[in-house]
């Protein structure tokens, strides 16, 4: 971690790096829809990130790995569970009593244009966190201090100082989405939830800005949970994974264990249906069959609908998620791979 | 440059020579597509690759004929069996769209109405086309939809758009599409919308369409990997121009434009050994009124030298790859097999081929996994930078 003096205000004691900077436990999110039906979008997930790492969260659409980002930092309420942050339950805290929390736990979302207002200038947008927020010694910070970390937060993101002085629409998607980090990291956060960072980038865009996360993280010792449905993407940028299904974790380890020798069979089906840029790569048959839906989630095993090993305890009895190895967990009553 | 292009030894399905688009704003005409040339033979798959602003979706819309905005301008011409697409009268365009080429669209959720059945539709469509009663229709639509691999098509298709899943939608509007046994199918960005294990089994129907329905298919897409597990054919665009073209497996292996090189090796790897950066490509392409004179790539070019910059654009020119001279692997013999002359087969839009200096081949997983990290994306190291804030 060699974090220089302007972003080490709020990093936390050097102990705190043995703990979980962020601890989720059993949470669960449901949405009651019309005629009593239920939508478990998050379904009993427990995980821990550490300081300094990044974890990814796959998943195809309707997962629940969206709505897990948000529930992490309180952007969503939860139905139960507990959302610990260094240490401290935020579950249920006050808006207000969240608030200085805020400042070290930020977002940066898929859709770069939407997050900046159209009608701002993106200067008065990346001072507007700074205006709201005391400094670091508890008061208001002055201008001058203000205008001085724009400054640095364009060097940050390498964007030109100009940039300040204009709109969003002047900018491409990549830039936009360098102004969008450029904002979330205006306060020194210690960790950082991008959902689908780059998924709405060209290929050739995508690549700079998955390095500008790569080299802040190092820079600032920043932690990452990184939300995305491109497995090439998270690969690149992850230490571990979470492979979501349904509304629950069905495999978490490290990220080449669980893409390279994935325990869970939709892991293993996940990462093969990937198109690979080569020619002659032979990929398995598709899995059947559709997700089924969030509303009506199969009985037993989430996945045993689609499973291609599918066996009758299968349909009975749900899986636990495991530990097969030191760092590796799986959900499934007859993993691929141990360990 | 279209000259250039040996022709094949029958007529193809589709042979597009020239096309440009052109549309006014402010005054002047703004030109989105420019000299765009490729032919398309019977059960073909080509893919159209490019990023976001490419051209790619207007080329298809321009050969369908459903550009309909005040003032465009198509030129240059698409021979489709012999007959002439640009500036076909909408009335004898009608009769050909839906019955001798369909298309499929990126999102199955607006292309279909959602005030009807699914049925409907498609029985609506092959009322169109061809004489039969509602009955026969309906017949033929739930028979359409079994092929799909729809479960329960009769029920299926009495059902409305949103009462269905994205990969089922995009099951129904491919029926849809071969209700009428077309020649020609584009599918544009046919799988972006939907998940990656839907993804796959919708890349394997299209693929089998060639064998089961004779089809052709042009195939849009900006995903390298949807390219290289789907298409036969590779034309990669880049800003509106051919940047390359060329079978798939010689395009993908020894890629012949730096822009295609770039773009292959920005990908992050699923597999092999993980790159510390990502080779991207720095900047972002440019608008079309700020397209260089040269090269609309040599701004964000590794090999960038004097002779790319002057107008005019580097002409489409042999890359020089002769798959005879160097049949190393299973995929080259093939292309090997498929072209015994030493007819050029891959044809870039660059200089450097020209130059002598062509591009070295793209390394492969396996040979990522045997060199170090630093050597691992096989594209000079000075394209490491993390690159202009774009």
């Amino acid at each position: 971690m060699t974090t220089s003096a302007t972003f080490s205000a709020t990093s936390a004691p050097s102990s705190a790096s043995a703990r979980p900077l962020l601890e989720v436990r059993d949470v669960r999110k449901t949405y009651h829809l019309p005629r009593g039906q239920t939508l478990k979008a998050v379904d009993g997930i427990s995980l821990s990130v550490m300081p300094g790492e990044v974890l990814g969260l796959v998943g195809e659409s309707g997962c629940g790995k969206s709505t897990l980002g948000r529930c992490l930092l309180r952007l969503t309420d939860v139905s139960s569970g507990q959302i610990l942050f260094e240490g401290q339950d935020i579950t249920h805290l006050s808006e207000r009593a969240l608030r200085p929390v805020r400042q070290r736990m930020q977002m940066v979302f898929q859709d770069s244009y939407a997050s900046l207002n159209p009608r701002r200038r993106i200067g008065d947008l990346l001072a507007e966190p700074l205006k709201v927020h005391p400094g670091p010694d508890g008061r208001k910070r002055s201008r001058a201090t203000i205008a001085a970390r724009l400054h640095e937060l364009m060097d940050l993101v390498s964007l030109p100082a100009a940039a300040l002085d204009r709109y969003a629409h002047e900018f491409s998607g990549g830039q936009r989405q360098r102004i969008n980090i450029a904002r979330a990291l205006a306060l020194s956060p210690r960790l950082v939830v991008a959902d689908e960072p780059v998924s709405a980038l060209d290929v050739s865009v995508q690549a700079q800005i998955v390095n500008l996360f790569a080299d802040l993280q190092a820079r600032l010792g920043l932690t990452y949970v990184f939300v995305a449905h491109d497995l090439a993407v998270v690969r690149q940028i992850s230490t571990r994974v979470a492979v979501m299904y349904l509304g629950a974790v069905v495999e978490l380890g490290e990220t080449d264990a669980v893409l390279h020798r994935p325990a869970h069979p939709y892991s293993a089906a996940l990462t093969a249906a990937v198109p690979r840029p080569v020619v002659g790569a032979i990929r398995a048959a598709p899995l059947g069959g559709d997700i089924p839906s969030p509303v009506a989630r199969p009985a037993g095993c989430r996945f045993h609908t689609r499973c291609p090993f599918v066996q009758g305890r299968c349909r009975a009895e749900e899986p636990a998620l495991r530990r097969i190895g030191p760092s590796h967990s799986v959900a499934c009553h007859f993993p691929l791979a141990e360990g | 440059m279209p000259a250039e292009i040996a022709p094949p030894m029958t007529a193809p399905l589709l042979d597009v020579r020239d096309l440009c688009v052109s549309f006014p704003s402010r005054g002047r005409m703004i030109p989105i597509v420019e000299h765009v040339s490729f032919t398309l033979g019977e059960r073909d798959i080509l893919g159209l690759v490019g990023e976001s602003g490419s051209g790619k979706s207007v080329t298809a819309m321009a050969l369908m004929g459903l550009i309909d905005s005040p003032g465009v301008q198509i030129t240059g011409s698409a021979l489709f069996r012999g007959q002439e697409l640009v500036g076909m009268p909408q009335k004898q365009l009608r009769r050909l769209r839906g019955r001798e080429i369909a298309m499929i669209f990126q999102d199955p959720m607006t292309a279909f109405t959602p005030v009807y059945t699914i049925g409907w539709q498609i029985d609506e469509q092959i009322r169109a086309h061809e004489r039969l009663s509602r009955k026969q229709a309906r017949a033929r639509t739930v028979e359409l939809l079994a092929e799909m691999g729809v479960p329960d098509p009769a029920r299926t298709a009495d059902r409305y758009p949103h009462q269905l899943s994205g990969g089922l939608r995009q099951r129904a509007m491919i029926a849809m599409a071969l209700s009428c046994n077309p020649s020609l199918l584009i599918a544009d960005e046919p799988t972006t919308a939907l998940d990656v294990t839907v993804q796959a089994q919708i890349l394997d129907l299209i693929r089998s369409l060639r064998s089961t329905y004779g089809s052709s298919v042009l195939l849009i897409t900006h995903d390298m990997g949807v390219v290289a597990e789907t298409c036969d054919t590779t034309l990669v665009l880049y800003s509106g121009r051919v940047a390359e073209t060329g079978p798939t497996e010689v395009l993908f292996a020894h890629p012949g434009h730096p822009y295609t090189a770039a773009l292959l090796a920005s990908i992050p790897p699923l597999d092999g050994p993980r790159p510390h950066r990502l080779p991207a490509i720095a900047g972002a392409p440019p608008a079309p009124l700020e397209r260089p004179a040269g090269c609309a790539f040599a701004p964000r070019c590794t090999y960038v030298h004097d002779t790319c910059l002057p107008a005019p654009p580097p002409p489409l020119v042999p890359t020089g790859y002769d798959p005879l001279a160097a049949p190393q692997d299973d995929a080259t013999a093939q292309v090997s097999a498929a072209a015994p002359s030493t007819q050029p087969v891959q044809f870039a839009a660059c200089v450097l081929p020209a130059e002598g200096t062509p591009l070295p081949p793209r390394l492969t997983y396996s040979e990522l996994s045997a060199g170090d990290e630093a050597d691992a994306t096989g594209f000079p190291p000075s394209s490491f930078a993390a690159g202009e804030p774009h």
